[in-house]
């Protein structure tokens, strides 16, 4: 049984490790050296503990323990304070021990990655911050507190996309993912500042406006026995404000151009905070408030074909990319559509579910990658090849890792993705706008299948392509600045072991996370875990709880049949050196790849065209145009006004000492004439 | 009463035109002089309106000592050939003054003044009055028709006494303000430096 | 002779003070115009103690006095600014050369 403040603690300890490392260590790293490393296994304890008792706190609670701890009071702020508690439902519990667990590998992978960086310490300072807020976020049982630490993901994001912030890609990149993330959160913002005004309703009924069960009770409609506080037009914004913020951070179209560029970041930050865990903060957003999105018709639609178009639309740009960890980026912008295109057709279960598996294969990759980048010294494709035989454990994780992102049969990606495929074309039977969604899923299946092989086949096939030191090259005789992360140093060889083992272990996960949820209870042969585990402990947090759907042969053979296509297709193209001559055929495309290789112009749209075009051109031409003159020429004319109220009054002060008197007099006489005419 | 009258008229006439040459004598000396006359002419109005021991203080100070330090700074300084000048704002000077001088008088014209003549106590003042510079004599007071506590209260109110009782506080502020004023004229006189 | 006469008196010798205080070039002159001033204020001081019925008089006969203290305090204030003024008068003197107000427009050495 835990107490509470051994639930603190799992918030509590990254804190305290964020602090010492901050305040204690840091200063003294220049006296003592060695302390740098003691920051990193500072970091590690801290989270090895969190993460042990995020798995109790999931055990027990999977055995019926049921976590309820009152809140406590923060700001008394009338109607709606605003509280401090901890929201321990399925929901959170899972999400616990996903933070915690790839947090942990991530940073013990760190450890050799990040070995002789000169901000080591800086880094798991960093990196402390992040897991204590992401931690925080996931508890909070308040939306204010969520939104405090929603923020502090995004600061620590901040610092760490721009950690090496002498490269002006990375500063770039970081300013690119504050700004926009933070116009999503205007949403999140607005959301929470309308419940707010909302408060006395609430207070009415009993309810804080701020605690999040009371906004799923005051969702629900009074017929369904709920308050039915929030309804109608006021429910939709509401969703579409929460929605906002889940879009902002979820890399979600039309906000998804930061992602992309946050790869600028050291590799495991891009492992842990780009692909497992932050950028599942969207999801859980909105899986956190899906009671409430669940009584709008329009949200949820809003939010599946965001979902569904998004799913598709980063796969196309993963086509063309040739940056390893774009590559992974796009496939994580794919793959949170999957979560949100579920989320929006009612698979709250399939959506975590996917999350959950998404972590470990997602931080698998990107590990993957940052190994590979270890050894060939850059992260462009285009410059590697035939890694294979020097580095086998990394192929074989990887090679792992890409077969569970694209959903092959038993791989957790498949139990997962196939859920949601499953519940979407279920979901049709009564909105057509799930059919829409299904299929475009499965379009993207076939992309993913695609783009995953074809980064295997460019990384680890064919003939070593010189790595980092020939890009250099290329790149100075083109005349243009080096990219980040190329180095000179490249030695072909595996990743020290205290790289490969986290990867090993993710990689089991990727193999068996998916048994949790597995539908066909083929987990009941080793006497654990029940078949669909996960999602019927995730559905008895909901009040009325979505029940997973009976295992489909059916659409387990098509999705996998899709799966095979695109691996097929991928290995056609790259793999099979009569086809075609050319490294990656797919240049041929003409206009269609220089559009995908472009982004879709999203860059240029929102940088060329918004930016520079409308707001600079345009907004910042019209306040300009106001400063200058509306609030220089005030600014002159008060100036004016005083420099010649100025000059008449030294016309009076001009040193005549009788002046004096005479005005003296003169306000006498006025004086003495106003009490002789008035009084 | 005609007697006071006539002395009255005499009086102001004196009082007017010595001011009238103070302010527009150029010879300064001469312009110090008349200033005399004037303080001699307001003295006898003090006298007139039974403040005698004002009168004499009126001739000791301004007469005895001012008038004196006009003159003493006329001949100490060489400007006095040059004499009184009128300087730029004598127009609007004029205008205010006057225009000053007919509001002061519509006031004294038009208000209702309560004058003890008016209220009956003409000769009970009178006689306070004079007691009150002289020896509060009580036969003289009581002749005067002064009732016993009335008469106690002008035998113990008089000038002297309320400059120590009632205002005493002013009066040590005026004896500061005399030190300072000594001080300081030493200090200008003496100049820097020297 | 009456109040009125009195105070008419007393504002016409003010109003020629002032005439001068203000329109005379020289120091000497103005401080002359401010003691005329300063003695048309005694006049209307004592006028009012004279005649008027004293605020307290039932009570006291001595407040009539009030005027007359008030007067012995101007006439004290006059001798002190007399002081004063003859000494600026020298001190103005010493550094212009003259004892004309309109050349005294800086007040610095």
């Amino acid at each position: 049984m835990l107490t509470e403040p051994l639930v603190w603690a799992i918030f509590l300890l990254p804190v305290a490790s964020f602090l010492i490392i901050g305040l204690v260590l840091r200063p003294a790293i220049s006296a003592v050296p060695a302390l740098a490393k003691a920051s990193g296994y500072l970091t590690i304890i801290a989270l090895g503990i969190g993460f042990a008792l995020s798995i109790w706190l999931l055990r027990s609670s999977a055995h019926g323990v049921i976590y309820a701890f009152p809140p406590h009071l923060w700001l008394d702020l009338g109607p709606a304070s605003v509280q401090m508690g901890l929201l321990l439902d399925p929901l959170t519990n899972i999400m616990l021990v996903v933070v915690t667990g790839v947090s942990l590998m991530v940073q013990i992978y760190s450890l050799a990655y990040m070995d002789g960086d000169r901000s080591f310490a800086r880094y798991y300072a960093y990196m402390s911050l992040f897991s204590a807020s992401m931690i925080g976020l996931v508890l909070a049982s308040n939306i204010v507190q969520m939104y405090v630490f929603w923020e502090l993901v995004g600061l620590s994001s901040y610092l760490l996309i721009g950690f090496w912030h002498d490269r002006p890609a990375a500063a770039a990149a970081a300013k690119k993912a504050f700004i926009i993330t933070r116009i999503g959160d205007v949403g999140f913002l607005l959301a929470i500042i309308f419940l707010f005004f909302q408060a006395d309703t609430f207070a009415a009924r009993g309810l804080n406006a701020f605690h999040i069960p009371d906004i799923w009770e005051a969702a629900r409609p009074i017929a369904a026995g709920g308050a039915g506080i929030v309804a109608g037009g006021a429910l939709l914004w509401l969703c579409l404000g929460l929605f906002a913020g889940a879009v902002g951070k979820s890399g979600q179209f039309p906000l998804h151009t930061w992602l992309p560029d946050a790869m600028e970041g050291p590799t495991p930050v891009s492992a842990l905070i780009h692909a497992a865990t932050m950028v599942a903060a969207g999801v859980f957003l909105v899986g956190r408030f899906f009671p409430v999105f669940a009584e709008s018709e329009v949200a949820m639609m809003v939010v599946a074909l965001i979902g569904a178009f998004t799913a598709v639309f980063a796969a196309t740009m993963a086509l063309a990319a040739n940056d390893i960890k774009r590559v992974m980026a796009y496939s994580t912008v794919s793959q949170l559509g999957y979560m949100m295109a579920a989320l929006g057709v009612g698979a709250y279960n399939a959506a975590l579910f996917h999350l959950f598996t998404h972590a470990f294969f997602k931080a698998l990759l990107f590990l993957g990658a940052g190994s590979v980048n270890h050894a060939a010294g850059t992260f462009n494709m285009m410059y590697m090849g035939g890694l294979r035989k020097s580095m086998p454990w990394t192929y074989g994780l990887t090679l792992v890792g890409a077969l569970s992102l694209v959903g092959i049969f038993p791989l957790a990606g498949f139990w997962s993705k196939d859920e949601i495929l499953l519940e979407s074309w279920l979901a049709g039977g009564a909105a057509p706008v799930a059919i829409v969604v299904f299929f475009a899923l499965l379009v993207g299946v076939l992309l993913t299948a695609f783009y995953s092989f074809r980064m295997i086949h460019l990384t680890f096939h064919g003939e070593f392509r010189g790595g980092g030191e020939r890009e250099l090259h290329d790149v100075a005789a083109a005349g243009q600045p080096a990219p980040t992360g190329v180095t000179h140093h490249v030695h072909l060889g595996e990743s020290p072991r205290v790289m490969v083992a986290p990867m090993f272990l993710l990689g089991i996960s990727a193999v068996i996370a998916g048994w949790l949820a597995n539908p066909i209870g083929v987990g009941m042969l080793f006497g654990l875990i029940p078949s669909h585990w996960l999602t019927e402990y995730l559905a008895s947090g909901l009040h009325d709880g979505h029940h997973a759907p009976p295992f489909s042969i059916a659409m387990a053979v098509i999705s996998n049949v899709v799966a095979l296509a695109g691996i097929g297709l991928a290995v056609l193209v790259y793999a099979w050196p009569r086809a075609f001559t050319s490294l990656d055929p797919l240049t041929r495309g003409g206009v269609v790849h220089t559009l995908l290789a472009q982004r879709y112009y999203f860059d240029d749209l929102y940088e060329g065209l918004i930016v520079n075009r409308i707001f600079y051109r345009i907004t910042v031409a019209a306040t300009d145009w106001i400063d200058r003159n509306v609030v220089d020429g005030i600014v002159g004319l008060l100036g004016w006004i005083s420099r010649n109220i100025g000059g008449l009054i030294a016309l009076a002060q001009n040193g005549q000492v009788q002046t004096y008197p005479l005005a003296a007099a003169t306000g006498g006489l006025v004086i003495l004439i106003l009490y002789l005419i008035l009084g | 009463m005609w007697f006071e009258d006539a002395v009255f008229w005499i009086l102001a006439v004196v009082a007017i035109a010595g001011s009238v040459g103070v302010v527009l004598v150029r010879d300064l000396f001469r312009a110090s002089l008349l200033l005399s006359l004037v303080f001699i002419a307001v003295g006898g109005f003090f006298i007139l309106m039974n403040a005698e021991f004002l009168a004499v203080v009126q001739v000791l100070i301004y007469v005895g000592a001012i008038a004196v330090l006009f003159i003493f700074a006329v001949m100490l300084t060489r400007d006095v050939q040059r004499g009184n000048t009128p300087n730029r704002l004598q127009v609007p000077a004029a205008f205010i003054a006057t225009l000053l001088l007919v509001m002061m008088v519509a006031t004294v014209v038009t208000t209702d003044w309560t004058t003890l003549a008016g209220a009956g106590l003409e000769n009970k003042s009178r006689v306070a009055q004079i007691q009150a510079v002289g020896i509060p004599d009580a036969a003289r007071l009581t002749a005067a028709g002064l009732t016993a506590d009335e008469v106690t209260d002008v035998q113990t109110g008089g000038l002297a006494d309320l400059l120590i009782g009632e205002f005493v506080l002013p009066f040590e502020a005026v004896s500061l303000l005399l030190l300072a004023a000594a001080i300081g004229g030493l200090a200008l006189a003496r100049g820097r430096g020297r | 002779m009456s109040l009125e006469s009195m105070l008419i008196v007393a504002a016409i010798i003010f109003c020629i003070g002032l005439y001068g205080a203000l329109a005379r070039r020289n120091f000497i002159a103005v401080l002359m115009s401010i003691e005329l001033m300063f003695n048309a204020v005694n006049l209307t001081l004592v006028a009012m103690g004279r005649w008027l019925v004293p605020f307290a008089v039932q009570e006291q006969l001595s407040t009539v006095l009030t005027g007359q203290v008030f007067a012995v305090f101007i006439i004290t204030v006059a001798a002190a600014e007399i002081a004063l003024g003859l000494g600026i008068v020298f001190a103005v003197y010493r550094t212009n050369e003259s004892v004309d107000l309109t050349d005294a427009a800086t007040m610095r050495h």
